[in-house]
């Protein structure tokens, strides 16, 4: 029967399928981090359960990190406690962490696509919502709560009922200055953010295929904004040659079988899916939230919606209260909203090609009087290979900070935070009230506009700023 | 977790609807990092209201809630179905619950009975106008009574066996465990270790 390619990856995984209960599914790779796995490991203490399979588990401290002053205590006696709790359960239980200091450590979905874990036709699971990042390979990746995580650590499997599926086609190609970040915005926009709710999305069409590997995680980390299970985008040459070499993917014979097997993952072409929705790449332009939910963004050239002129009344009022929180006034330019703090890190551009993409634009300019810029790598290794570069020069020069790698301003869990009314141009993918800190004001969006929104301090495209001779 | 066929205990009446997690337990309490002890946390806010239903002494003791319709909504934390089992609770009794919460809760070894709306207010008067009254939940024959009073729940059939036989997620998925050992030894050679 023709298949889907979520569907190929979940039947290739079946352990057990009996009719009237859940499929029993196995799990490739189980990603660990400090906040979602210490009731998990207590569970298996209480119940005198080992880890089953140590070797497909990886733990990395994240959330909570501080991005300053790394090798002093943390400072916050909960965040310790998580941390040093993870600390000890990896040790007890066998499970191999990237503690901070370790040239590995980073966020969880940062790490496992750079050490080359994450590899088409996978499953791949996680105490985090955000590991639908892991289906830009092909993987059928998704996040799990807390007993979920137990039960992963015990058996290695884990009792699903199959998710729906959904096509996203990008027709067309993005223009010049437009990235994966303003795609996904504009997707989240177009379905809601409970639209994809019980799918796992397939994103295809020309425009997918012509992203780089970076760029398809941006988009498939997102998938949750939409209320996807997960995201996923068929291998191809682009993956491959993003795994060759990585530190954990195939070597030898084992690569030549392995692409083998990963050349057939994708949708059979009579295959269905139970919703489609077809969009326009050509059209799009750099994409910007005004509320407080990622599906409430616009074109950065619009200005700040007018509630009144919402229909649906539940929208409406959504509108109402997304604007009093971010003292936004209707009909005013997105343009004109200044912020205090830019962010450009976290799980969805906290990559390499994120900070070359804002590098470029900071080179040779200054970050704007009184605006606060973050630069915080997603990894330990992201942060080298920038440095490898001179990025963090042409960062610091800029007057932004090059900070050690986190999880930081993406929510309120370390000391980098937004202060009440504080408002942020982030590159960070949830704007929901006081998630960069209490009373915190986020705006979603791209790498390349979070860099010119630092020049200029009021949200920008670099199409919008001076070019570099006239400056001088 | 211990089985449960049947459980009689003394109720208390929580007569609010639409209950959600963060009134459950609110946010500050999931930064533990225990399995256990949560009772703190359970409806912390409306606790420090010293007439709060369970603050009053004849709630004590009591091990079944009775709530109004929509209990369990909101955030998908399992901590509510903790802290409420922490506090010393078997049993919630309401008209309707919350899906996540009704999947959480089975998961956690906590009864949940939704029985009409019209009995939940006939439990409360005589929950109020007796606070020693029994009431007794009966997985066999899905019932709810009290006081000569018995009333049907709904309950479908794995979760009901689940929760007589003790069994988590975890025992259920072990009883496979030859199944799993037997895809293991047919996984494909170049998936990748992390060690
Ligand atoms: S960067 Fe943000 S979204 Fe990503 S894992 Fe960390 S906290 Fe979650």
């Amino acid at each position: 029967m023709a298949s889907t390619l979520a569907e190929k990856v979940w039947e290739a995984h079946v352990v057990r399928r009996v009719a009237g209960e859940p499929d029993l599914l196995y799990i490739d790779l189980h990603l660990v981090h400090e906040v979602t796995s210490p009731q998990a490991f207590d569970g298996l203490r209480l119940a005198g359960r080992p880890v089953r399979r140590p070797d497909l588990t990886l733990a990395t401290e994240d959330h909570n990190v501080p991005t300053q002053n790394i090798d002093l205590p943390i400072a916050d006696p909960v965040s310790r406690i998580q941390v040093d709790t993870l600390r000890a359960n990896c040790a007890e239980f066998g499970v191999p962490l990237h503690s901070l200091g370790d040239t590995e450590q980073g966020i969880v979905h940062v790490v496992g696509p750079q050490l080359g874990l994450t590899q088409p036709g996978m499953t791949v699971v996680c105490g985090d919502s955000h590991t639908s990042t892991h289906g830009a390979f092909g993987a059928l990746a998704f996040g799990i709560g807390t007993s979920e995580v137990e039960h992963v650590l015990a058996t290695q499997t884990l009792p699903l009922t199959p998710f729906r599926t959904m096509a996203v086609t990008v027709e067309g190609q993005l223009a010049p200055g437009v990235t994966a970040k303003d795609l996904i915005l504009a997707v989240i926009a177009r379905i809601g953010t409970g639209g994809g709710q019980g799918y796992v999305i397939e994103y295809r069409g020309e425009a997918i295929r012509s992203l780089s590997m970076e760029a398809r995680m941006t988009v498939c980390n997102m998938s949750i904004e939409a209320g996807a299970r997960a995201g996923m985008i068929a291998p191809d040459n682009t993956t491959f040659d993003y795994l060759a070499g990585r530190p954990r993917a195939p070597k030898g014979a084992d690569w030549d079988a392995a692409v083998d097997a990963w050349s057939s993952l994708r949708t059979d072409d009579d295959a269905t899916f139970d919703h489609e929705v077809v969009i326009d790449a050509t059209g799009l332009t750099p994409f910007v939230t005004w509320g407080t939910n990622p599906g409430q963004g616009l074109p950065l050239s619009a200005s700040v919606p007018d509630p009144a002129a919402i229909a649906d009344e539940q929208e409406r009022s959504a509108a109402e209260r997304a604007l009093e929180y971010m003292g936004l006034v209707p009909g005013t330019p997105l343009r004109e909203v200044a912020v205090d703090t830019v962010f450009l890190g976290s799980c969805t551009n906290g990559r390499i090609e994120d900070l070359r993409a804002a590098a470029d634009v900071l080179r040779g300019r200054r970050v704007s009087d009184g605006v606060r810029v973050l630069v915080v790598p997603g990894s330990v290794r992201v942060r080298l290979q920038a440095e490898a570069e001179g990025l963090d020069t042409v960062f610091t020069d800029s007057g932004a900070e090059w900070r050690n790698a986190g999880c930081s301003m993406c929510l309120g869990m370390n000391p980098d935070q937004l202060a009440p009314g504080e408002r942020s141009a982030s590159t960070s993918n949830r704007n929901f009230e006081g998630r960069q800190g209490k009373g915190g004001r986020t705006h979603l969006v791209s790498p390349l506009v979070a860099a010119a929104t630092a020049v200029t301090g009021h949200l920008s495209s670099p199409a919008d700023l001076p070019a570099l001779e006239e400056m001088s | 977790m211990e089985p449960i066929t049947s459980h009689t205990g003394r109720a208390v009446a929580l007569r609010r609807s639409n209950v959600d997690t963060d009134q459950i337990i609110p946010a500050v309490y999931l930064k533990r990092v225990t399995r256990s002890g949560f009772e703190d946390g359970l409806f912390a806010a409306w606790r420090k209201d010293p007439d709060f239903v369970l603050n009053r002494p004849e709630a004590r003791g009591a091990t079944v809630l009775v709530a109004g319709q929509d209990f369990g909504t909101g955030s998908s934390r399992e901590h509510a179905v903790w802290a409420l089992r922490d506090f010393g609770f078997r049993v919630i009794v309401s008209s309707r619950f919350a899906d996540i919460f009704r999947g959480n809760a089975g998961k956690g070894g906590l009864v949940v009975a939704a029985i009409a709306q019209e009995h939940v207010e006939a439990l409360w008067s005589a929950i109020e106008s007796d606070p020693t009254t029994k009431v007794t939940v009966d997985l066999e024959s899905r019932t709810v009574s009290w006081s000569g009073t018995s009333v049907p729940f709904a309950l479908d059939d794995y979760t009901r066996w689940r929760l007589m036989e003790g069994l988590d997620d975890v025992d259920l998925t072990l009883r496979h465990e030859d199944l799993v050992s037997e895809f293991e030894s047919h996984r494909p050679l170049h998936l990748p270790r992390t060690v």
